[in-house]
């Protein structure tokens, strides 16, 4: 229960649509999502294997509690080996489309080989269908959802899409559901471009079945309660969004600003989630119209714009003028304070067509970051960008260069290869702001220490979502923590690291940890699930995944000397704000999180770590 | 002295008249506390999460010591992100 037991293993080379049965031994070591789809593409593909060939595979996986009645019930993460890192990628999608994937009666769908042409698969219940898509190919993911509703007559279809960007190969291309919510990081969704696949439709009607059904709807109904009493579930987050973390992290002095020269913005305020809510001069009106839920959602923290007509990006453009999804804190952070540019209409701009071609806004503005100081270097020319100066702060060049990264053209081809590859090409790998080439968020390690060690071990490469210490170090949750401090983060890096990874394999969603502990999540698995599920049992669970990742990764060839981070932020001290003259002190950290973890001193876990956690 | 009060979130109601954006500069006695200021604007204490003083936490017990010419208040309610 909680599980269909169903796997949809789809053959895009025969053209095959098939149905197994999901291996309930691992659904009961893994769980579910994240964990349980990790474990299938350890089992079946070659970690060493060209992410971008036929051999890759792509998973959609739900969670156990997807599509329940749960809070957050909304999530699938998508997993395969990333297109950006060549390590594995696991990115986490909210919406609706999760939810019908589950109703349709299918935990995962399983994609393997390559079709020789475009395809959709239309999956309704028990009918999965794989169908031409040349039509759609060259169509952005707003046209392609459009026209796959109109054509199948059904408003209450989802569909889950690649834009052009991921058919070009802009390796950091993600799938976008719903219109604007984005399975986003690591390109998974060029790995879905690679292999022919612009769309999955799915209608279920099948719901899902729980355990325990008297025990699981008291256990919700607590659980939601806590949401509606915690003042940042029920009332930070649906007013202002992620994106009132603008001010808090540029006040900390945390803020990695134009390409993390400095770690402070002086356009934070006109960025940030308060300014969405301010009254524009143009036209009375505000930036932000409403937030919004995704499926079973009782936080609703997502944000929906409307752009100023009169802006100069979507003059005569009414394609742009609706309400759409607009910016959250990540978002705003890389396209702004990344690049310098503080014009809110342009960052919605550039956020509208990241979720209209779908890739992901975060590795983008930072790569435009590190092109805009090569630019200033003078070792990239106006030549080379096709006539458009590349300054720190030109909000023309953020929404032109969005508009060709969106389409793969000109610029925007090399753009498109990320940070890591771009800087190597001129000559400066050190200016890319990666780790284990993927390009790492909004908060400077060097103000923040513990990010410092979550970007240099998070298994997808540089992300604040596999242990966001954020929360301790700045925002006091569970409790309040020094971020200028070294102490103690290992253990508290272990411990997010381990809980996020038992979350993310629920079907839940990471934000009602601002709520929950790992102790709400208990009750609420183990009244939906066969078997018991104490918290100890969640907790190895998460431990027992992040080392399955680590090994993907050691099998796929990335080593200890790559959990590490940027010379900038090791060497060049902060130069402003409370980190003032500090740098991050990431090898005061990695030895002591190597021995909590239960590894070698290269990083490498021991016999008994994975023998204790059955690996 | 004088310093700098910055109200963030929905706290921005209770600023002053003057005030550009979230900041307003204010002159007040020495020996002036974090806590004596936002009593002063009205800011309800019990929503009161996060205490900054020149981008560096200040503890609920500390805030009623007394502040510093020059110094950047800035206050928040319960908010989070990611």
């Amino acid at each position: 229960m909680g599980w269909h037991k169903r796997v949809l293993r789809v053959n895009l080379t025969d053209g095959s649509c098939n149905a197994e049965a999901l291996n309930m031994e691992w659904a009961a070591a893994y769980l579910g999502q994240r964990g349980l789809a990790t474990k299938y593409l350890l089992e079946e593909i070659d970690p060493k294997v060209d992410p971008l060939s036929p051999e890759n595979k792509l998973i959609f996986a739900t969670g156990p509690l997807t599509g329940t009645m749960a809070s957050t019930g909304g999530r699938y993460s998508v997993v395969t080996k990333g297109a950006l890192t060549g390590a594995i990628a696991c990115s986490n999608s909210g919406g609706y489309f999760g939810a019908e994937l589950k109703f349709a009666g299918w935990d995962m769908i399983i994609f393997e080989g390559k079709a020789a042409s475009p395809v959709y698969l239309l999956l309704r219940d028990d009918s999965a269908e794989l169908l031409p898509a040349d039509d759609l190919w060259g169509k952005s993911v707003w046209e392609t959802d459009e026209i796959l509703h109109r054509r199948h007559q059904d408003p209450q279809l989802r569909v889950s899409a690649i834009g052009k960007s991921g058919e070009e190969g802009v390796l950091f291309a993600c799938i976008v559901n719903d219109l604007h919510r984005a399975a986003g990081r690591s390109g998974v969704g060029t790995v879905m471009g690679s292999k022919n696949l612009k769309a999955i439709a799915v209608r279920g009607t099948q719901g899902v079945k729980v355990k325990d059904p008297a025990r699981f709807m008291r256990v919700v109904a607590e659980k939601k309660q806590i949401l509606a009493e915690n003042a940042v579930t029920s009332q930070g987050l649906p007013t202002y969004g992620t994106q009132v973390l603008m001010n808090v992290i540029n006040e900390v002095g945390a803020l990695p600003t134009k390409n993390a020269i400095n770690v402070q913005f002086d356009g934070a305020g006109k960025i940030s989630g308060e300014a969405m809510h301010e009254v524009r001069a143009s036209d009375g009106k505000s930036n932000l119209v409403a937030n919004k839920a995704c499926f079973g959602c009782t936080i609703a923290c997502g944000r929906i714009s409307k752009m100023d007509k009169t802006h100069y990006t979507v003059v005569n453009r009414p394609e742009y003028w609706g309400a759409s999804g607009g910016l959250e804190y990540e978002a705003a952070w890389a396209l702004g304070a990344a690049t310098g540019v503080d014009d809110l209409e342009a960052l919605t701009f550039a956020n509208f067509v990241c979720n209209e071609q779908a890739f992901d806004p975060i590795t983008f503005g930072s790569t435009l970051g590190a092109a805009m100081e090569l630019y200033e270097m003078g070792l990239i020319s106006a030549a080379d960008t096709g006539g458009t100066a590349l300054n720190f702060g030109s909000a023309e060049a953020l929404t032109k260069m969005a508009e060709l990264v969106g389409k793969g053209e000109g610029f925007g081809k090399v753009l498109g290869l990320g940070s890591k590859r771009l800087c190597e090409k001129y000559g400066h790998p050190e200016l890319s702001m990666s780790v284990k080439g993927q390009e790492f968020p909004a908060y400077d390690p060097r103000g923040i220490q513990g990010m410092g060690l979550t970007y240099a071990t998070s298994n997808r490469g540089a992300c604040h979502l596999r242990s966001y210490t954020v929360a301790s170090e700045i925002l006091g949750i569970p409790e309040k923590t020094d971020p200028l401090a070294t102490e103690g983060k290992a253990g508290l890096v272990k411990a997010f690291q381990d809980a996020t990874a038992a979350v993310d394999s629920t079907g839940l969603c990471l934000f009602t940890t601002f709520a929950w502990s790992l102790d709400d999540f208990q009750p609420q698995v183990d009244a939906a699930c066969d078997g018991e599920w104490s918290l100890e049992r969640l907790s190895e669970v998460g431990e027992r995944i992040w080392n399955m990742e680590r090994q993907f990764n050691l099998a796929a060839g990335f080593t200890g000397k790559d959990d590490t981070l940027p010379k900038r932020l090791r060497k060049d001290a902060a130069k402003t704000g409370p980190a003032k003259g500090r740098v991050n002190d990431l090898k005061k950290m990695l030895p002591e999180y190597y021995q909590l973890r239960g590894w070698d001193d290269i990083g490498v876990p021991t016999q008994e770590t994975l023998a204790r956690l059955g690996l | 002295m004088k310093l700098s009060l910055k109200l963030y979130a929905s706290f921005g109601e209770y600023l002053p008249a003057g005030a550009e954006r979230h900041v307003v500069t204010l002159e007040v006695p020495e020996s002036t506390s974090p806590l004596n200021i936002l009593e002063q604007y009205g800011v309800p204490i019990a929503q009161v999460h996060l205490v900054l003083i020149n981008g560096i936490f200040v503890p609920p017990g500390k805030r009623h010591l007394p502040l510093s010419d020059g110094d950047e208040l800035a206050v928040w309610p319960a908010v989070a992100g990611g």
